[in-house]
């Protein structure tokens, strides 16, 4: 891989030169695992490896239980009560996979908000932030079709609700609902696609994290100044960086031993404490849930779709200026849908030229902003679609539009950032060093 | 009706707990149960007791279809000896599903499905119910008490009362103070469509008065007692590997504190050549 200069692997016996000359695997693993890392990354660093080994824990718990499991209407539920009485250890297994999807998007939400913040997705990391967004974008629509597979009453009105998105598009909206779900309601089509999927698509997240962690190799990590790696020489390089192995592996494996005690406790002690009472009840056509919520991790942007109804201005004139064709419902997709895309588009957006937001005094106070508007989204969306909570959310997706579409591009122009380290090095002597003072470069 | 929200949000909110939200509140009591908290497990008598109840009282209408009879000789269950659930299970009888033809039940059969049409299965209902809600849809209260199904069901038991004066005497169903999503009596609401008498009328007749089953332990079977008796074994129902599950827990969080500590102190000597370094050059 290019980038950073570094030690390349040499093999030395018989046996690994005779691979590597056919297949250069071992200099592969060598390269990825002793990659010149900043050494000034600080604690936020640590969810890539919490993300990477939640999608393993999730995909062999989930293989598990796939050998137990029967995707059929009059089955699902029953055959989820027989891995949760009668398998082996299938409780646990079951509700380590369910609380599991929470651990996944805690992390990745912490790991979006970090690289907001550091400006990791600014240029030259452009690649790795889309797809980023990619994966991201998969891991809802997974956790999503998972939610369907137990047939509970939240997993039934939840798929009618979520698939009734589609149906808001106007002309096709129909043509398409009909096709996601094989049939005009939800039912045995439905779950079975949606058992199918929600086994493929972890797979193609496996293969995008590849292609995230290749590209970013290919960058160098971003890191909490923002101040790139020196490349001139290895001995350059090597003042800014050390090795990911070990120093980064232990480092993040200590991160992540902590979180997993919370995550034991949570599956342990309260494993249902995330989900809702719900969905312990049989799928039931008939009888729709006096509340619909989906699960925690979308609410903010359910709270966006939910936020922009028939009296509020912009919906009126996208109304008007579109002869009637974008009306609340399909606004609200569109809103929904562009809440993301507007993350996607951040290097575009950010205008300023300073990466961190450490070095960027007016950035600081909007992204506070942004990450507690994104709490208050989730708190709005749990709550029912009526004032005082309708006038929040749509506060918070007015913020969430504002953040990216204005003050982003703007701040560039207006802000002046402080001072940078000139160095990697510096930021990390300053840090551990008594006295506070730049080395002069 | 409110909704849980995420560790994180309820944290980060941190919104005090004052009085609940809307209309159509309903009394759930905080019952003392001994399975709640990390550590709380199943009494394995009070099971039996809670057993004896749904056998001679719920049964008549309810089934419990996920429960195979089995189970109730398992270790963190009732704990019945393989003889008394042998008996258990000949008193009770099943179509058989290779015959179609009646016979009596064997432990390896299921408890029946419920024997009224409206009345629901209860193999799972206490954690298809939740006692505790909010305060303001932050999920605090469910975090600090529990989910509360169990709370729920004896509070629902227990809550049966004299209808209030300010509803006509033919409204359909039995008021219940525990009881949320009930028929209401236009009658008893303001003027701003608030209710002013908790809970609702639940459509199942009151089924526990006190004294309705003797227990062969000599333990109080006075409302109270029967309430959480019930509430108990309904828990266990919905949630046998309740305490299997917990000692896993435990056995896991102590073994990655353990492994937490082994791996800072293993980053602390690794970093530490380093950070003596930059602490020099600085």
């Amino acid at each position: 891989m290019s980038g950073i200069p570094h030690d390349h692997y040499k093999p030395k016996s018989g046996g690994a030169k005779w691979l590597e000359s056919r297949l250069p695997v071992l200099s592969l693993i060598y390269d990825t695992l002793v990659i010149p890392t900043p050494k000034n990354l600080n604690w936020m660093w640590i969810w890539g490896i919490v993300l990477t080994f939640t999608l393993v824990l999730q995909i062999i718990t989930g293989v598990v239980l796939v050998m137990h499991y029967t995707p059929q209407v009059d089955l699902a539920f029953a055959s989820v009560e027989h891995i949760m009485r009668d398998v082996n250890a299938g409780h646990m297994i079951r509700y380590v996979h369910a609380n599991g999807a929470s651990l996944f998007f805690v992390a990745v939400y912490f790991h979006i908000f970090r690289g907001l913040y550091y400006g990791s997705y600014k240029a030259p990391r452009e690649v790795t932030w889309i797809i980023g967004m990619l994966i991201y974008l998969l891991m809802m629509a997974t956790g999503f079709l998972g939610y369907v597979l137990p047939w509970g009453q939240m997993s039934f009105h939840g798929t009618a609700v979520i698939t009734g998105l589609f149906g808001a598009i106007p002309f096709v909206g129909e043509a398409i609902q009909t096709w996601l779900l094989g049939a005009s309601a939800v039912g045995q089509p439905a779950l079975n696609r949606f058992f199918s999927l929600h086994y493929l698509l972890p797979f193609l997240i496996a293969g995008l994290v590849v292609v995230h962690i290749w590209a970013f190799h290919s960058t160098g990590n971003n890191n909490p100044t923002g101040v790139e790696v020196r490349r001139g020489s290895k001995e350059e390089a090597e003042k800014d960086t050390l090795p990911f192995w070990p120093y980064f592996v232990i480092k993040d494996l200590f991160a992540l031993a902590v979180i997993l005690v919370v995550f034991a406790a949570i599956v342990g002690f309260m494993p249902n404490y995330l989900g809702h009472p719900d969905n312990y009840l049989e799928a039931n056509p008939l009888a729709t849930p006096s509340h619909i919520v989906p699960e925690w991790y979308f609410l903010p942007f359910y709270a966006i779709l939910r936020a922009f109804t028939a009296d509020v201005w912009a919906v009126q004139f996208a109304n008007w200026i579109s002869f009637g064709i974008i009306d609340a419902k399909f606004f609200g997709v569109l809103a929904m849908f562009g809440a993301i895309i507007v993350i996607a588009l951040a290097p575009w957006l950010d205008t300023s030229t300073v990466r961190s937001g450490r070095y960027r005094p007016m950035f600081k106070w909007w992204f506070a902003l942004l990450a507690i508007d994104f709490i208050v989204l989730m708190w709005a969306g749990a709550m029912p679609a009526e004032p005082p909570y309708s006038i929040i959310a749509l506060t918070g997706a007015t913020y969430w539009f504002a953040y990216f579409l204005v003050i982003l591009p703007l701040l560039g122009v207006i802000e002046r950032p402080t001072a940078r380290p000139a160095t990697i090095e510096d930021d990390f002597n300053a840090h551990y060093g008594k006295s506070t003072e730049k080395s002069a470069e | 009706m409110f909704r849980k929200l995420t560790l994180t949000a309820a944290v980060a909110l941190g919104l005090s707990a004052t009085a609940a939200l809307a209309a159509g509140d309903a009394h759930v009591e905080d019952f003392d149960f001994s399975f709640e908290g990390p550590f709380g497990s199943y009494d394995q008598m009070q099971l039996q007791r809670g057993l004896q109840i749904y056998t001679e009282v719920c049964a008549a209408c309810h089934g419990l279809k996920y429960v195979a009879i089995r189970t109730l000789a398992d270790e963190g269950g009732p704990a019945l000896p393989e003889d008394q659930v042998r008996a258990y299970a000949a008193r009770i009888e099943v179509a058989d599903a290779d015959t179609g033809d009646f016979r009596p039940a064997i432990p390896a059969d299921k408890f029946p499905t419920s024997a009224l049409a409206e009345a629901p299965d209860l193999s799972l209902m206490a954690k298809a119910r939740a006692g505790f809600h909010g305060p303001y849809g932050t999920g605090l209260s469910q975090l600090f008490n529990g989910m509360g199904g169990a709370e729920y069901i004896a509070s629902l038991m227990a809550g049966y009362e004299e209808a209030p004066e300010c509803a006509p005497a033919d409204f359909p169903g039995s008021y219940n103070t525990a009881f949320a999503n009930g028929g209401f009596p236009e009658e008893c609401k303001d003027e701003d469509g608030h209710h002013t008498v908790p809970g609702s009328w639940i459509a199942m007749p009151q089924p526990l008065y006190g004294d309705d089953v003797v227990f062969a332990d000599g333990h109080d079977a006075d409302l109270h007692h029967e309430a959480q008796d019930i509430a108990a074994f309904l828990m266990w129902a919905a949630e046998p590997k309740l305490d299997a599950r917990k000692e896993a827990g435990f056995l896991g969080v102590l073994f990655l504190v353990l492994l937490s500590v082994l791996l800072h102190q293993t980053n602390k000597r690794l970093w530490a050549p380093h950070k003596a370094a930059a602490k020099k050059s600085a």
